[in-house]
C-alpha cells in the first residue's frame, strides 16, 4: 500500500522539476545561469492563486479541457510502473487505455480550442489531433513490441525490464522503438525540434498555440498537465532503455527519480542542440517514427 | 404469450390509422407516434425474453402467398436484434413527433406516419420470420417504406437523387437474397428456415458470397456502400437515426441467421470478413472527416463502425477456425457489444443532428457554430455522444474498441504466419481509424456547436422542446450505463454467440477471471467520472479563490475580431485531407481565377466525391447505360408498337406451351 501512495506522491509532486531540469540545461548551454530549478512549481503556486478571464464566447467546454487533460493524465500515470515497482492499476489490455486516455485529454483540450472561436487556437488544435493520426500507430506499434518480447498485454510486465537493452536477439528492435518513443515523446509534449513550447505568436505551434486563452488557475492546471504528460512518456522511454532495479525499494525509487531527471537532462540538450524543424517535416518524422516501430515488430516475427 | 404480435398488430393498426387522419396533422402525429410508442414498449418484453433465452416462442399460421407460410419465431438472435429495434423506434417516434411538426404547413403528416410504423413493423418481422418467403416480403416492405420515408421532402432534387440511387441499391442487394434463398431451399424443397439443410462446402461458398453480397448492400459494407451517405443525410432525422442506429444493423443480422445455416464456418471467411472490415473502417472515417453535411458526416462514420463490426466478428470466426478460443471470444463479445453501441450512439448523434437542424435551420457546417450556448441540452447529449463514438473511455465505445483490440493483439501474439501478420499491422490500423475518429468528431463537435455562430440563423438558433431532448438525455444516460456495466451484458450475449456459432463465452469468462478485465474496465470508467470530478471541483474552487472576469477571445491584439475569421470544418480537416491523403481520395476543387486587371469576386469551389463511386460504379453504370442505349429503338412511343409487343409476347407463350407438351408426349 505504502508503494501506491510512493506512486501517486512521486507522480503529483516530481513532474514540474523536470522542466526545471530542462530550463537549467538550456540555460547552462546558451552560457546563461537560468532561472531557479523550483521555477516551474513557484509558476504553478502562483497561477492557481490568480484570477480568471473567461471569453464570453466560450462554454462549459472550454473549461473542461483543462480539466479533462489533467485527470486524464493522472490515471494514465497510474498505469506505468516507475522503477521496478509495479503500477498501482495493471491489467491485461491496460496498455489501450493508456493511449485512449491520453486520446480522450486531446479530445477536450482541441474542443476547448475550438470554443474560443479563435482562429489561431483554431490551427493549433487542427494540427494536434492531425498529427496524432500518425503518432498514435506509432506508439501502438512499439507496444506490440514490447508485447511480443514480454508475452504480456499488461505495461506492467511489459516494461517490467525482463527484456534489458543491448542484449539478445531483440537488441535492434528495442533500439527501433527507444528512437520511435523518443520522437513521440518529443513531439506529444511539444519540444523542440517539432515544437516550442516557450513561444506563443509564431505559427509552426501545434500544442501550445490551443492552450491561448487559458489564465489563471486553468492555466495551471495546463501547465501542471503538460508536465505531468512529460513525465509519463518519459517513464515509459525510461524503462524500455534503462530497466534497472535496485535491491532496496527505497533506492529503487530514487534510481527511478535520478534517471527522469537524466532523461530531462538529454532533452534539455537535444533542445539546445537543434533548431526547430519547419512544420512541414513534423509528420515526416512520425512517419519514420512509425515504420521505426513497425520494423520493430516485424524483426521479431519469425 | 403472443405480445410480438401485439406488438406488429399495434403498429400497422397506428399506421393505417396515422393516415386516415392525414388531414390533421396533430391527430395524424399522435395516432402515427402514439401507437409507435405502444407497439415499441410492448415488443420490447418479449425481446428481452428472447434475448435472456428465457420464452422461445413461436407462431405459424397458414398464408395464401404460393410458397409462403405465416411462420414467426423469436430465440436469442432475434431478441439481440429486437431489442434496438423496439427500443429506438420508440425513442425516435417520440422526437420524430415533435420534430415533424416543423413542416405541417407545407406537408400532410399522415402518409409519413404511415411509413414509419410500417417501417418498425417490418423491421420487427424480418428479425422474427422464419421462412424465406414471408422474410423477403418483410425484406422489401423494410425497403420500401425506408424509401419512401427518405423521400419526404421530394420536392427537393437531391432528397430524389438520395432516394433513387437507395431503392436501385437495395433491390439489386435483394436480388442476391432470393439467389440464396433458393439455393438453400433446393435441397429441401421447402422455403422454411428450421428444414434448410447444411450444404456442401462448395454450395456453403456461394451461399456465403451471395449472403454477403446481399446483406453486405443493407449493412454498408465497402465497397457496396455508396448508397448509404446519399440516404442518410436526405432522410428526416429520426428516420435516419434508425436507419443508422437499427437498419443497416439487420444486414448484420441477415448475415448471422444465414451462418446459422451454413453450420461450422470455412477457414476464409474470416480472413475475408476481417479485410472488408478494414476496408470499411478505413475509408469509412476517411470521408467522415472531410464532410461539410454534418449528417452526411455521420453516414460516413456508420460506414466505419459497420466495418469495425464485421471486422471483430472476422476476428472471431478466424479464432474459431483457427482453434484460439480466447480470440474467437474477444471476437465475438466485441462484435456484438459494438452493435448494440453504435445503435445507441449513432441514433444519439443522428437525433442531436436532427435538433440542431430543428433549432438553427441547415446542416451545413459552415454556416452552424455557436450552438452549444444557444442549446445547452442538445449540445451536451451530442458531445457526449462523440466523445463515445470517438471510442474514447469512459463511455460504452471505448469498451467495445477495447474488446477488438484485445481479439487483435491476442492473435497477433498467438497466431503463426501470416495471420499474426495481419493482426499485428491491424493494431497499427485500428490505432489510425481511432485517430482519425477523433478528428472528424472534434471537427463536429467544434464546428457546430462551439465558437461563434457562422450564420444569421445559427445566431437566432433556439433549444429544441422537451420531447426532443427527452430522448437525447435518454440515450447519453445509456451510452454511460453500457460502460459502467459492460459485463452484464456481454454475459447476456453468452447465448447468442453459443446460438449463432456454437461457441461459449467461457474462455473469455477464464481469461476475464485471470485479469478480470471486463470488470477491471468498468471500475476504470468509474474512476475516470470520479477523477474529473475531482480535478473539476478542484478547479472550481481555485477559480473561485481568485475571481472571474469575462472578455472577448484574446485574437493576438487584433480588436474586432470576427465570426468568420474562424478554423472551418473544411480547414479543420485541410491538413489531413490534402496532405496525407492518397491522391485519388483528395477533394476534387475547381478555381476559376480571375483575369481581369482590377480585383473581382473569384470562386472556388470543392467537392468531396465517393472514390469508391466515382472509380468503380459511375463507369460501371455508365458503360451499362451506353449498351441499355442500343435496345431504345423497341420504345416507338406508338401504342400500335406495345399492342405488337404483347401479341408476340402471347403468341410466344402459346408456341411454348404447344412444344412443352410435344415434348412431353413425345
Amino acid at each position: 500500500m505504502s508503494q501506491v501512495f510512493m506512486h501517486i506522491f512521486i507522480l503529483l509532486l516530481v513532474p514540474p522539476l523536470l522542466l526545471g531540469v530542462i530550463g537549467k540545461t538550456k540555460a547552462l548551454f546558451g552560457g546563461r545561469k537560468g532561472p531557479p530549478l523550483l521555477q516551474p512549481y513557484y509558476d504553478l503556486i502562483r497561477l492557481f492563486q490568480k484570477g480568471t478571464v473567461f471569453s464570453t464566447t466560450t462554454t462549459w467546454v472550454f473549461r473542461a479541457g483543462p480539466v479533462v487533460g489533467l485527470a486524464t493524465t493522472l490515471l494514465a500515470g497510474m498505469l506505468i510502473p516507475f522503477g521496478g515497482h509495479g503500477a498501482p492499476v495493471s491489467f491485461a489490455g491496460d496498455m489501450i487505455l493508456f493511449a485512449y486516455l491520453f486520446a480522450l485529454g486531446r479530445f477536450f483540450t482541441a474542443s476547448a480550442a475550438l470554443d474560443t472561436g479563435s482562429a489561431f487556437e483554431g490551427m493549433g488544435a487542427a494540427r494536434e489531433v492531425t498529427f496524432s493520426c500518425l503518432a498514435e500507430p506509432a506508439l501502438f506499434f512499439c507496444f506490440l513490441v514490447l508485447a511480443k518480447l514480454s508475452a504480456s498485454l499488461s505495461l506492467t510486465t511489459m516494461l517490467s525490464g525482463t527484456c534489458p537493452l543491448g542484449t539478445g536477439v531483440e537488441a535492434p528492435a528495442l533500439v527501433l522503438v527507444a528512437a520511435s518513443l523518443f520522437v513521440i515523446l518529443l513531439v506529444e509534449n511539444s519540444r523542440i525540434p517539432f515544437d516550442d513550447p516557450n513561444t506563443h505568436l509564431e505559427l509552426t505551434m501545434i500544442h501550445e498555440v490551443m492552450v491561448l486563452d487559458h489564465s489563471g488557475p486553468a492555466l495551471g492546471l495546463i501547465q501542471y498537465g503538460a508536465a505531468m504528460k512529460l513525465f509519463v512518456m518519459g517513464s515509459v522511454l525510461l524503462r524500455v532503455v534503462a530497466p534497472f532495479a535496485a535491491p532496496s525499494a527505497w533506492a529503487d525509487w530514487g534510481l527511478f527519480i535520478l534517471g527522469m531527471l537524466a532523461l530531462a537532462v538529454v532533452i534539455g540538450v537535444v533542445e539546445s542542440a537543434m533548431a526547430r524543424f519547419r512544420m512541414v517535416f513534423v509528420p515526416t518524422f512520425l512517419v519514420a517514427a512509425c515504420l521505426l516501430s513497425a520494423f520493430g515488430v516485424i524483426l521479431l516475427l519469425r | 404469450m403472443n405480445m410480438i404480435l401485439i406488438a406488429l398488430v399495434t403498429l400497422f393498426c397506428g399506421g393505417v390509422l396515422a393516415l386516415v387522419f392525414n388531414r390533421s396533422s396533430r391527430w395524424a402525429t399522435i395516432l402515427g407516434a402514439g401507437s409507435a410508442v405502444v407497439g415499441c414498449l410492448v415488443g420490447l418484453w418479449p425481446a428481452f425474453q428472447g434475448l435472456l433465452g428465457g420464452g422461445v416462442y413461436s407462431f405459424r399460421m397458414p398464408w395464401a402467398v404460393p410458397g409462403g407460410e405465416f411462420y414467426i419465431r423469436l430465440d436469442a438472435l432475434s431478441g439481440f436484434f429486437l431489442i434496438p429495434v423496439f427500443g429506438l423506434s420508440a425513442l425516435a417516434s417520440v422526437f420524430g413527433g415533435n420534430y415533424l411538426l416543423a413542416y405541417r404547413d407545407r406537408k400532410r403528416l399522415g402518409a409519413s406516419w404511415f411509413f414509419f410504423n410500417f417501417f418498425v413493423a417490418s423491421m420487427a418481422l424480418v428479425v422474427v420470420a422464419r421462412q424465406a418467403v414471408l422474410f423477403m416480403v418483410a425484406w422489401e416492405i423494410m425497403s420500401l417504406a425506408a424509401f419512401f420515408l427518405v423521400t419526404f421532402e421530394h420536392e427537393k432534387k437531391d432528397v430524389r437523387v438520395a432516394g433513387w440511387i437507395y431503392l436501385i441499391a437495395s433491390h439489386l442487394g435483394a436480388a442476391f437474397l432470393l439467389a440464396m434463398f433458393l439455393l438453400l431451399g433446393r435441397a429441401s424443397g421447402s422455403l422454411d428456415f428450421d428444414t434448410f439443410p447444411v450444404p456442401g462446402s462448395i454450395a456453403g461458398a456461394v451461399i456465403f458470397l451471395l449472403a454477403l453480397i446481399g446483406f453486405g448492400t443493407k449493412a454498408g459494407l465497402v465497397p457496396l456502400h455508396v448508397w448509404l451517405p446519399e440516404a442518410h443525410p436526405a432522410a428526416p432525422s429520426h428516420v435516419s437515426a434508425l436507419m443508422s442506429g437499427v437498419m443497416i444493423k439487420l444486414g448484420l443480422y441477415g448475415l448471422l441467421r444465414v451462418l446459422i445455416f451454413l453450420g461450422p464456418p470455412a477457414a476464409w471467411w474470416g480472413p475475408m470478413l476481417v479485410v472488408i472490415g478494414f476496408s470499411g473502417a478505413v475509408l469509412g472515417i476517411s470521408f467522415a472527416l472531410c464532410q461539410r453535411d454534418l449528417k452526411r458526416a455521420l453516414a460516413y462514420s456508420s460506414i466505419e463502425n459497420m466495418g469495425l463490426i464485421v471486422l471483430a466478428l472476422g476476428l472471431g470466426i478466424w479464432g474459431l477456425t483457427g482453434h484460439h478460443p480466447i480470440v474467437a471470444a474477444l471476437g465475438f463479445s466485441g462484435a456484438f457489444l459494438h452493435i448494440w453501441n453504435h445503435s445507441l450512439m449513432k441514433s444519439l448523434m443522428f437525433l442531436g443532428a436532427g435538433s440542431v437542424m430543428h433549432g438553427a435551420g441547415g446542416r451545413d457546417m459552415e454556416r452552424l457554430g455557436g450552438l452549444m450556448k444557444r442549446m445547452p441540452h442538445t449540445g451536451g447529449a451530442i458531445v457526449l455522444g462523440a466523445v463515445a463514438i470517438s471510442a474514447l473511455p469512459p463511455l460504452n465505445g471505448f469498451v467495445s474498441e477495447w474488446l477488438i483490440y484485445m481479439a487483435l493483439l491476442y492473435g497477433g501474439l498467438e497466431f503463426s504466419g501470416g495471420g499474426s501478420v495481419v493482426m499485428l499491422l491491424g493494431v497499427g490500423v485500428l490505432a489510425l481509424v481511432g485517430a482519425m475518429a477523433l478528428l472528424c468528431f472534434v471537427r463536429w463537435v467544434g464546428i457546430v456547436l462551439l465558437g461563434e455562430p457562422r450564420s444569421e440563423e445559427a445566431r437566432h438558433a433556439h433549444e429544441s422542446s422537451r420531447w426532443m431532448t427527452l430522448p437525447l438525455a435518454v440515450l447519453a444516460g445509456l451510452c454511460v450505463l453500457t460502460a459502467l456495466f459492460p459485463g452484464v451484458l456481454v454475459t447476456s450475449f453468452a447465448g447468442v454467440i453459443n446460438e449463432v456459432f456454437g461457441f461459449s463465452l467461457e474462455p473469455l469468462q477464464q481469461a476475464m477471471t485471470d485479469s478480470s478485465a471486463l470488470t477491471v474496465l468498468s471500475g476504470v470508467n468509474a474512476v475516470i467520472w470520479a477523477l474529473l470530478g475531482l480535478v473539476a471541483l478542484f478547479s472550481i474552487r481555485a477559480r473561485r479563490r481568485g475571481g472571474v472576469a469575462e472578455d472577448s477571445t484574446w485574437s493576438c491584439g487584433y480588436l474586432a475580431p470576427l465570426s468568420s475569421m474562424q478554423y472551418t470544418g473544411q480547414s479543420f480537416s485541410e491538413m489531413m485531407v490534402s496532405r496525407l491523403f492518397l491522391r485519388s481520395f483528395r477533394p476534387k476543387m475547381r478555381v476559376v481565377a480571375t483575369q481581369a486587371v482590377f480585383p473581382v469576386a473569384g470562386k472556388m469551389t470543392t467537392s468531396y466525391p465517393d472514390t469508391v463511386s466515382r472509380v468503380v460504379y459511375q463507369p460501371m453504370f455508365t458503360w451499362l447505360a451506353g449498351h441499355f442505349a442500343r435496345m431504345r429503338w423497341l420504345q416507338q412511343g406508338k401504342i400500335q408498337f406495345y399492342m405488337l409487343y404483347f401479341v408476340v409476347v402471347l403468341l410466344f407463350a402459346f408456341a411454348w406451351q404447344v412444344v412443352r407438351h410435344w415434348l412431353h408426349y413425345e
